[in-house]
């Protein structure tokens, strides 16, 4: 049975069912993962991704120590005038050394098809796009929460209670920015150079991330209670939690068509 | 009891200027292969990723199973594979965890039925390599693996025997034999025509 014709020429290929198996032997053969399943094994594959790129890995955090490490030099060497400072340094390096990793948290995904194919899958892509998101956390936001109180000594705040309320902050605080950054990284895709404009996008939409996290940062160093400003964190995170993957998958999909 | 069945009604799309889907028509019932043909830029691709919802049509709409599929997306997308020009693999992995990761997201996988696979489309000695150092017609032929394991009713192929060898086109023609088999359904956008196995194949050409 074989037929040609225009798009414009209506063609029908209908075949006689009748020899085939059970209209739902297919279906019956395969048992689909549950939407859990499906984000763990996209949080894995960008963990065990990421490992195998250690020198992306590391860039982020090695720019955040370069950049903390630079100002003692620019500023002044007096501890002092360092402790005042390092809030400000503490979440600026933050910032930018999570922005630097927003780049690649899917563009090769969109290269390769692995986003098509998160598409395709049946699966809800905002759970997808939850768990990339979250592996970009875990890759970025972590590991520049545990650098942190290294960095803090280097800028004259040695108090135990003090670096370790600094882990918490940039902790908690890098959450939104990880997932603000996902909205952004998604609405660019499609864009060549897309750099620029990832940064424009994405940094006013983190002011309050980095109004909060460096208001704990300073609390912390001066031993003061710093719940307030961390609360804020954890609802800017919820907040983000709720809506960022909604907004990444809608993006994501307009970038694919 | 509910008959698979993909239709397409009246679909037209435009790309900037260009009309390339021009009003497009057809139905497609258990176990037959439509095999798209056309020169560079007739719109096949843009045909396939239309059919599987990436891009919305400006008119027409497609039905499955007598249902609008833009009214529930996701099951559509669950009784459908789609396999690009590129294979959807990372180089960074090896082939073995490529199939972990692609086909675990969509259903559950054993181990043994992941080793079945890469066997059946002759991987099992380089299933172990990192995909970046494998050839574009083992990559192919890894996809292919993957095709077989999704178990779906519907497949939508662009150049599925691209990059593959004499025996890759005859993996290729024995996969499709079977999913027809089944009662599956397969939509190929081919350059050279499917393998002479595939039958009965449905034509369409596509003007550019």
């Amino acid at each position: 049975m074989s037929s040609t014709g225009s798009p414009v020429t209506p063609l029908v290929a209908m075949v006689d069912s009748a020899r085939l198996g059970g209209p739902h032997g297919l279906a019956e053969a395969m048992q689909p993962a549950s939407a859990l399943e499906a984000a763990r094994l996209a949080l894995l594959r960008d963990l065990q991704l990421a490992f195998r790129k250690r020198g992306q890995l590391l860039q982020p955090l090695a720019f955040f120590v370069m950049v903390a490490l630079l100002f003692p030099l620019a500023v002044s060497p007096e501890p002092a005038r360092l402790r005042e400072l390092a809030p400000a340094v503490l979440w600026i390096g933050a910032l930018l050394a999570s922005l630097l990793a927003l780049e690649f948290l899917f563009r090769d995904d969109a290269y390769d098809g692995t986003l098509e194919q998160y598409a395709l899958s049946g699966q809800s892509l905002t759970s997808l796009m939850f768990a990339k998101t979250l592996a970009h956390w875990l890759l970025t936001g972590v590991p520049l929460a545990l650098m942190a109180p290294v960095v803090a000594m280097s800028l004259g705040v040695v108090a135990a209670p003090a670096l370790a309320g600094i882990v918490l902050a940039v902790g908690v605080g890098t959450v939104p920015l990880s997932l603000i950054g996902s909205i952004g990284a998604a609405l660019t895709l499609g864009i060549k150079r897309s750099g620029t404009l990832l940064s424009l996008l994405t940094l006013p939409l983190s002011l309050p991330a980095l109004i909060f996290g460096a208001r704990a940062t300073q609390l912390a160093i001066h031993g003061a209670p710093l719940l307030a400003p961390l609360e804020l964190l954890g609802a800017l995170a919820v907040l983000g939690i709720t809506l960022a993957p909604i907004a990444a998958a809608a993006a994501v999909r307009i970038s694919l068509e | 009891m509910p008959v698979e069945q993909l239709e397409v009604e009246n679909l037209h799309l435009w790309r900037g200027e260009r009309h390339v889907l021009r009003g497009l028509r057809f139905a497609l019932a258990r176990g037959a292969c439509l095999e798209v043909c056309g020169a560079n830029g007739s719109g096949k691709t843009t045909l396939l990723r239309t059919l599987c919802g990436l891009i919305y049509p400006e008119e027409g709409r497609v039905l499955w199973n007598g249902e609008d599929v833009q009214r529930d997306l996701r099951a559509f997308h669950a009784a459908l594979a789609y396999l690009g020009h590129e294979p959807p693999l990372k180089a960074d992995l090896t082939a073995r965890e490529n199939l972990h990761y692609w086909i675990g997201v969509r259903r559950r996988l054993g181990e043994e039925e992941l080793s079945r696979a890469l066997a059946r489309v002759g991987a099992s000695s380089w299933c172990g390599r990192r995909v970046r150092t494998l050839s574009a017609g083992q990559r192919r032929r890894v996809a292919l693996a993957g095709l077989a394991l999704l178990h779906v009713p519907l497949w939508l192929l662009d150049e599925p025997t691209t990059n593959l060898d004499g025996e890759g086109r005859e993996l290729v023609g024995t996969l499709l034999s079977e999913q027809l088999g089944r009662g599956g359904m397969v939509i190929a956008a081919v350059h050279q025509g499917l393998p002479a196995s595939v039958s009965p194949v449905t034509r369409l050409e596509l003007a550019a």
